[in-house]
């Protein structure tokens, strides 16, 4: 669906008398694959919008080539704006005219007849959970309303590939939750191929098969959230024990499973350590301490957040990288995402946290009132 | 074929929202009527000394120019809005040609001209100006030509600078000189000899002298000619000027 090579992006920015070069977008390289979705996720200013903006033809690379939905962006603009949706950052529908009339002309823009245009905008409204809405002004609806219009304009001639960028910036939780839930439906019932760019971390975990990071302009990373979590830090095992005498027993059996990377920490009454693919070998930890007479309180199994692996990938914290800090209310710690509290009985059975892509493993912060924020703003 | 269809939405979905504000509606109506009854009266005495023959056959045609010249400098003030709220983004994903985007929007600006113009060449006519139909319509026309180029470019300057602040002043600055060195209100022809000269490199003096010489039914003569020849230049100047900013609308 998407091939780039090598995009650039310069613009030139005065700053008084100053001229600079700004190099928006340094080198991108990315594929997409039919009915991928994919997580597009990076810091403010990292060069998310512009990339988009090259691939949606809205933008003349400075170098390199792209080809989007089968054609060249730069050769047969025209071919490829046809096939895509995008719903820019600032929406699309104008706040003082009505919301129909916008999602009619839009789609008529496109070549297509009005009462075509008119059946799909109202059945889309009606997916969309937009009911009654069609003579409103968006001025007047909610911010998730509002966004759930943009998306009905950009899939109203019913594109096989749509970009979105930053979809729930700047809504409420529900409103989120609400609006992952269709995005997700995009995919899975219209097998439309999503593209998606978000600086928050539990976005990307929740509704990408694959995830690309970039910072600078330039892509630092690509994978399944799995793989990248794997590939950077381990799962993160924690034993809590009722007796504090055996923590240094406890502390050498556990360092058995780390793969040198990473080391055992001893606080209170809790050991704590990295360990690779825990799934697997923690249930055996499990029965050797159960077996030499440890007792255990607690254990909990955390799979690694997108946070760990920005801050492998880049030396910070995809937070610090963002100059305006954090500034929406949710707590702005990193996602504890599938964290599973395992209970010593239950472990020696079944394993609860599987090998990624384990049955748990993949498990997302549930959507909800309750999901943590990884706001990045 | 699809290229009309094309302007003709972005024409519809522009008319729609300006009708649904009577302001600009009532404003338009009014201001050639304003014009007219309020400055003509002040002509009428002077007129013998512009060497013409009829106030209102002098008059009519610079208030036409006027009011296509500086209505259609501000028509690029909502194009602004429009891009702040992603409407010019999205409009520029769909496959509709880049012209047309523009175009649909000059529609509405002349429209708009056209009904200013009836009313008032109708109430020229009221107050007893005297014109043949083939003038007047020729008139019109370069008048139309000249409002399209300054809508377009309007437009244009909407979409270079993105902020009202920037273009208001930019703005203010085009106009002076248009009206004071383009005969709208008076003749050059009454001023020193350096004045007139200065006047004429304004493009658009010689438009008005234009749809003057056409209104006095004076149709094969110079003026009409480069009157003319001044509009369409100006116009597709102002049309690929505006086009190249919808294609290129870098931010
Ligand atoms: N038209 C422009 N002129 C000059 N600089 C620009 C322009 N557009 C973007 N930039 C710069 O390019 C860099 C990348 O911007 P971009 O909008 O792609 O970031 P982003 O990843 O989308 O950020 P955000 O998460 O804030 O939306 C920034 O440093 C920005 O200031
Ligand atoms: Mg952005």
């Amino acid at each position: 669906m998407i091939h780039a090579r090598g995009l650039v992006q310069t613009f030139d920015t005065r700053q008084g008398r100053v001229r600079t070069q700004v190099r928006a977008v340094d080198g991108v390289d990315l594929d997409v694959a039919e009915g991928e979705v994919v997580g597009f996720l990076g810091p403010n200013g990292a060069g998310k919008t512009t990339t988009l903006r090259m691939l949606t033809t809205l933008l003349r690379p400075t170098a390199g080539s792209a080809t989007v939905a089968g054609h060249d962006v730069v050769a047969e603009p025209v071919q490829v704006r046809r096939a895509i949706g995008y719903v820019s950052q600032a929406g699309g529908a104008f706040s003082g005219a009505r919301a129909g009339d916008e999602v009619v002309d839009h789609g008529m823009l496109y070549g297509l007849p009005r009462d075509v245009v008119e059946q799909r905008g109202k059945a889309l409204f009606e997916r969309m959970d937009l009911p009654g809405l069609w003579a409103r002004m968006p001025r007047s609806m909610s911010g998730g309303q509002k966004r759930r219009l943009d998306i009905v304009m950009g899939l109203i001639h019913e594109p096989q590939l749509v970009f979105l960028d930053e979809p729930t910036t700047g809504l409420d939780p529900q409103a989120r939750a609400n609006l992952w839930e269709h995005i997700r439906d995009l995919r899975d019932r219209l097998g439309v191929t999503v593209f998606l760019t978000t600086h928050y971390l539990d976005e990307a975990d929740a509704l990408s098969d694959r995830i690309v990071i970039i910072d600078h302009g330039r892509i630092v990373a690509s994978d399944t959230a799995d793989a990248l979590k794997a590939q950077v830090a381990g799962d993160l095992v924690d034993l809590e024990l009722v007796d504090r005498d055996r923590l240094a027993d406890a502390a050498q059996r556990l360092a058995t499973l780390v793969d040198g990377r990473s080391e055992v920490e001893v606080v209170d009454h809790h050991v704590r350590a990295r360990v690779p693919r825990a799934g697997r070998s923690v249930p055996g930890l499990i029965r050797d301490l159960d077996r030499v007479g440890i007792g255990l309180e607690s254990i909990e199994v955390r799979r690694p957040t997108l946070d760990d692996v920005f801050l492998s990938l880049t030396g910070r914290s995809l937070r610090d990288a963002d100059a305006a800090g954090p500034q929406e209310g949710g707590p702005t710690t990193a996602l504890d995402e599938a964290a599973v509290p395992v209970t010593p009985g239950t472990a020696t059975g079944t394993p609860t946290a599987g090998p990624p892509p384990g049955p748990t493993a993949t498990g997302s912060t549930t959507p909800g009132p309750t999901t943590t924020q990884g706001a990045l703003r | 074929m699809t290229f009309m269809r094309e302007s003709f939405i972005v024409f519809r979905r522009q008319l729609r929202m300006n009708l649904r504000n009577p302001a600009w509606v009532i404003i338009g109506m009014l201001q050639p009527v304003l014009y007219l009854l309020l400055f003509g009266p002040l002509l009428e005495p002077l007129i013998d000394q512009f060497g013409a023959q009829n106030a209102y056959t002098f008059f009519v045609p610079g208030m036409l120019v006027q009011l296509g010249v500086f209505g259609a400098f501000f028509a690029g003030f909502s194009l602004i809005g429009e891009w702040r709220e992603g409407v010019i983004e999205a409009e520029r994903v769909t496959p509709a040609s880049r012209t047309a985007l523009l175009v649909g929007r000059l529609y509405r600006d002349l429209l708009q001209l056209l009904v200013q113009a009836v009313i008032l060449v109708a109430l020229g006519f009221a107050l007893g100006m005297v014109a043949s139909a083939e003038g007047i319509l020729l008139g019109v026309l370069l008048t139309l030509l000249l409002g399209g180029a300054c809508a377009a470019a309007s437009n244009a300057l909407a979409l270079s600078t993105k902020s009202e602040d920037v273009m208001a002043p930019v703005i203010n600055m085009v106009m002076m000189p248009v009206l004071l060195l383009s005969g709208i209100l008076l003749p050059m022809t009454i001023g020193p000899a350096w004045l007139e000269r200065a006047s004429d490199f304004m493009p658009i003096r010689h438009v008005v002298d234009g749809v003057r010489a056409s209104f006095v039914g004076d149709l094969g003569g110079s003026a009409v000619l480069w009157g003319g020849v001044w509009a369409l230049v100006l116009f597709a100047l102002a049309i690929w000027w505006g086009t190249a900013t919808f294609r290129k609308e870098n931010a």
